[in-house]
């Protein structure tokens, strides 16, 4: 927290918070977060925002398994993350209070409902003592507040049950939280009143415990201050609060509209993946088909024969799916045609942590087929670009005629950030190569000389009647073929096609000196730590650049003259070192990893310290 | 919850393909010689697909689509290569896997004509699950199930309709699996439209893939078929010229379930069990005899005839079930229809900027 100014209200002007809810699973911990977020976006803070649930939908209320949280982060300057740590914690019970006090730094605000604190929570919790009598938290700036009990005297004369007026205390949490940092109650009151427009005295209920909860913050002298943070200077635009998931099925959306060809996506359910499905099924009115596949293969199936129809076949999973769609990826490969596969990683291996954060499936949609089976690879950097490359992967896919993996995943997918909307006028062109009749016999695997793609020849087009399938093509006819020299070409010629990609899409820009000490590499969700961190190694007079790749194949065609400019890479990832082999398998470079696999985003001060560390080792 | 549907979505009253018009046929004067590719055919010689590519290229004609309106897909097995020999679009997919492509092509383009070719290894072991989806969404195709009760390209595995105790490569000792019924699966996936042919039986081959092209919905065919290299002869003992019309039975839509050289065998309903009765003995007539009826509107006779076969019962062939019920696409585009309907096409700017929106100036 950095104070400006004092004003003579007791008022503090604050360039960034961090506020995190924590609670049980049912306590709408999600909700808080997300409303703060909105009511944060629209009053122009820049915001970034992290939420942590568990895989359980109802783990045993008050566990520890059970602990639901939410972080924002918000600032009147530009930010790329979701904060190291929280600056104030709000625990709505004892077993919240354990999972993230560790993540507060000495000093912080502690918010806690004090009622939440029996034996019998703090026994679920496995405290020993009372954290709140023990003295165990003086490090911290402790607020108790009766938040059960106060919330449920201000429903007092309405018609529900105890356990029903429980529910609404995450609002009285929220109204607190709105009038510490001067916030507006109106959207959140807006948005219970549709939220509950068919129950009334639920949305009573809310409106009042949210009301109460800022009125307790004006009225009771246990703050002596409020805080205030000013909107941030983004460039103009029009805005909107955007997570990774929404962005993605915008992009593929737009996508379908810039290609002019249907949207057909097959998909089945898969956390964190599913979001995308929701949103996409609700998109009829542009003539997106959705399709709720009997499991993953199917799913992929369905959108290569649709892809085949000369529609845009398009598939969504996290790595388990993507592990079964691997064989019909294959397919894809063999056959040539326009798919694209999104993969919203999660931890793993296996079932792993599925509500988690990794991005550790980048070697699997590199390798994870049989043979020599190449195809390109996109990721996006923050939830906004989600709709960018959303666009990119079937600019790709459709004029090389090629599968493309997108690589989102969990802390893209549900995180947000203001979104700049653009005018569609000024999104680019996707181009669609129509094969159409000849003179002469039509040659399915007759090649474009320059991008070497093969024609789209759609059932439906008269004189293009051919055979398609698994088995090796001959070069040009594509019948069927085992001749050896043949087999060697196509493998060969199909690799060339997606390495020749590496000329047609954006250089590796860099942000900082183009030579020095240390270039700090990354790919995925992982800019905004790494951004921040090159951000403030920089201003401490450090000689380091951050480049940030968005394609991961082919790289970008000045990749090894980026990286070989600097004494030293390093490239941080939420994995063992994927990228990292990548990388020093292709340029022969002695770049150095730098891998935290927890299920959770890098903290910036992370890489700092690490960055900092081999920078030592330079002098 | 209902289903939203537009007109475009109402069950037909009739479950066929509208008949060629004279005026279409005129048009698309196509002959067998039309769907024959330029791919010299690869299976072993005397193998029961050579009949059965025969009599698809001989049906092809009469539905009434363009060449390049027919879209064969197959998985993999020796009936996978039959896309290569017909002249029309072809897709030789993956193991098990040509219903979900046929699913995503029909879903997409729902104009086109689309057939699936399989086996019983295809569509049963590793592609079981996508028959059951695809019978059970009604996806307009025409799935074709060549049934050698073998692995033939593997060359010689047991398969799901394999013979329980036989012996092959992998079972030295004779197969501890059960097998199963594809018609019983099929019918307990909700296909409208199930049926068994057999290889040799060219005339009642072309008549029931003519009536599987015609049907609207998923049709699903059971064709018994001998792998005369792996497993020769495996329906020999029913489908041979001279013992056919004793153990065969020859399903026809409203009559009544007779059988035999004579004509003097039927089936009777006793309790839930069918047994084979003869006419004239013990008080039997024509009465008591099961009517077949492919519309009924519940399974229940379907699954019962599903279930009999040699040495027990004469093995039923013909159309078991025909039924009518709005396909996959139907629904699909209906369902787009109804929204476009009610709120427009949509509008890319305006679902961009939806929700809560700021300025910056």
């Amino acid at each position: 927290m950095t104070t400006t100014k004092e004003q003579e209200l007791p008022v503090q002007e604050l360039e960034r918070v961090t506020i995190r809810f924590a609670g049980d699973s049912g306590d709408g911990m999600q909700l808080t977060g997300t409303q703060f977020t909105r009511t944060a976006a629209v009053f122009g803070n820049d915001i970034s925002t992290l939420p942590d649930f568990p895989a359980e939908i109802r783990a045993p209320a008050g566990s520890l398994p059970g602990v639901s949280g939410f972080q924002i982060s918000f600032s009147s300057t530009d930010i790329h993350t979701p904060g190291d740590e929280p600056d104030v914690l709000v625990a709505m019970n004892p077993a919240a209070l354990k999972t993230n006090v560790g993540d507060l730094p000495a000093g912080g605000a502690l918010i806690v409902n004090s009622d939440a604190f029996t034996q019998a929570n703090l026994n679920k919790a496995a405290y020993a003592s009372n954290p709140l009598t023990d003295g165990s938290l003086k490090a911290y700036t402790v607020f108790e507040i009766p938040i059960s009990s106060l919330n449920e005297r201000s429903l007092d004369g309405l018609e529900m049950t105890t356990k029903q007026k429980d529910l609404t205390k995450n609002f009285f949490a929220l109204g607190l939280m709105f009038w510490l940092y001067e916030r507006s109650m109106e959207p959140t009151l807006h948005w219970i009143d549709s939220k509950f427009s068919a129950r009334p005295v639920i949305a009573d209920a809310n409106k009042r415990a949210l009301k109460a909860g800022y009125a307790y913050g004006e009225t009771t002298e246990m703050f002596h201050t409020h805080f205030r943070v000013r909107p941030a200077h983004l460039p103009p635009g029009t805005y909107r609060n955007i997570t990774g998931n929404e962005a993605t099925a915008l992009g593929f959306l737009a996508a379908s509209k810039l290609a002019g060809r249907p949207l057909f996506y097959g998909s089945y359910p898969i956390t964190p993946a599913s979001d995308i499905l929701h949103q996409l099924s609700g998109y009829k009115t542009f003539g997106v088909k959705t399709f709720q596949a009997e499991d993953e293969i199917a799913a992929i199936g369905a959108a290569i024969g649709a892809s085949y129809g000369g529609a845009l076949g398009l598939t969504a999973s996290s790595g388990p799916g993507i592990a079964l769609k691997s064989e019909a990826m294959g397919l894809a490969v063999m056959v040539e045609l326009p798919l694209v596969v999104i993969d919203v990683q999660r931890a793993g291996p296996s079932t792993g942590m599925p509500t988690k954060n990794e991005q550790a499936d980048l070697l699997q949609v590199m390798f994870g087929r049989n043979s020599d089976s190449p195809l390109p690879i996109v990721a996006p950097a923050t939830p906004g670009e989600c709709f960018d490359y959303a666009i990119e992967a079937w600019r790709l896919a459709l004029k090389y005629m090629t599968p493309v993996v997108y690589l989102s995943d969990a802390f893209l997918a549900t995180g947000s950030e203001p979104w700049r909307i653009p005018s569609t006028a000024d999104l680019p062109s996707i181009g669609v190569p129509n094969a159409t009749k000849g003179d002469g016999p039509f040659y399915p695997y007759l090649r474009d000389p320059e991008t070497l793609a093969r024609p789209w020849a759609v059932p439906g087009t008269a004189g293009l009647e051919h055979r398609i399938g698994g088995l090796e093509k001959a070069d040009v006819t594509g019948n069927v073929s085992y001749d050896p020299e043949n087999h060697h070409r196509m493998q060969t010629l199909r690799a060339a096609k997606v390495a020749g990609i590496a000329n047609d899409i954006a250089p590796l820009e860099v942000y900082g000196p183009t030579t020095g000490d240390l270039l700090i590499l990354g790919w995925g969700s992982t800019y905004g730590a790494i951004r921040s961190a090159v951000e403030r190694l920089q201003a401490e007079g450090h000689s380091v650049a951050h480049a940030h790749l968005r394609h991961l194949n082919p790289f970008p065609a000045n990749t090894e003259e980026v990286i070989r400019s600097y004494r030293k890479v390093l490239i941080p990832e939420v994995n063992l070192g994927q990228l990292l082999m990548l990388i020093r398998a292709r340029y022969l470079v002695d770049a150095v990893g730098y891998d935290r696999v927890r299920g959770k985003p890098f903290r910036i001060v992370e890489i700092v310290n690490e960055a900092v560390q081999i920078l030592k080792g330079l002098e | 919850m209902t289903m939203e549907t537009n007109g475009a979505a109402a069950p037909h009253t009739n479950g066929d393909q509208p008949a060629l018009s004279p005026e279409n046929a005129q048009v698309i004067a196509l002959t067998r010689k039309d769907f024959v590719s330029d791919q010299e055919v690869r299976w072993c010689p005397g193998c029961g697909d050579y009949s059965i590519l025969a009599q698809t290229q001989k049906v092809m004609p009469d539905f009434g689509y363009r060449k390049e309106d027919i879209v064969f897909i197959s998985g993999i097995g020796c009936s996978g290569r039959l896309p290569y020999y017909m002249n029309t679009f072809g897709f030789h997919t993956i193991h098990g896997r040509a219903p979900t492509l046929a699913t995503g092509l029909k879903a997409a383009r729902p104009d086109l004509m689309v057939w699936v070719i399989t086996g019983d290894g295809d569509a049963l072991s590793i592609g079981g699950n996508h028959v059951i989806h695809s019978m059970r969404r009604n996806v307009d195709i025409n799935l074709v199930m060549f049934n050698n009760r073998i692995y033939g390209l593997t060359k010689g595995q047991a398969s799901p309709t394999s013979e329980f105790g036989k012996r092959t490569k992998s079972t030295p000792m004779g197969t501890v699996d059960t097998p199963i019924m594809p018609l019983t699966i099929a019918l307990a996936s909700e296909a409208s439209f199930v049926a068994r042919s057999v290889d040799t039986h060219t005339e009642h081959l072309q008549n029931t893939l003519e009536r599987a092209g015609r049907h609207k919905g998923s049709s699903f065919v059971e064709v018994l078929q001998n792998c005369n290299i792996f497993n020769d002869g495996a329906w020999r003992d029913f489908t041979d010229r001279e013992v056919r019309e004793d153990r065969m039975l020859q399903l026809e839509d409203g009559k009544p379930m007779i059988f035999g050289k004579d004509r003097d065998k039927g089936i009777r309903l006793r309790g839930l069990r069918p047994e084979v009765v003869t006419i004239g003995e013990n008080g039997v007539t024509e009465a008591d005899l099961l009517v077949h009826d492919e519309a009924a509107e519940d399974p229940y006779l379907a699954l019962v005839l599903s279930r009999m076969f040699w040495p027990d019962f004469p093995v039923p062939v013909g159309v078991f079930r025909a039924i009518s019920r709005p396909t996959h696409d139907q629904l699909i585009d209906g369902q787009i229809a109804s929204a476009v309907g009610r709120a427009g096409e949509g509008d890319l700017e305006k679902v961009l900027n939806g929700g809560e929106t700021w300025t910056v100036t």
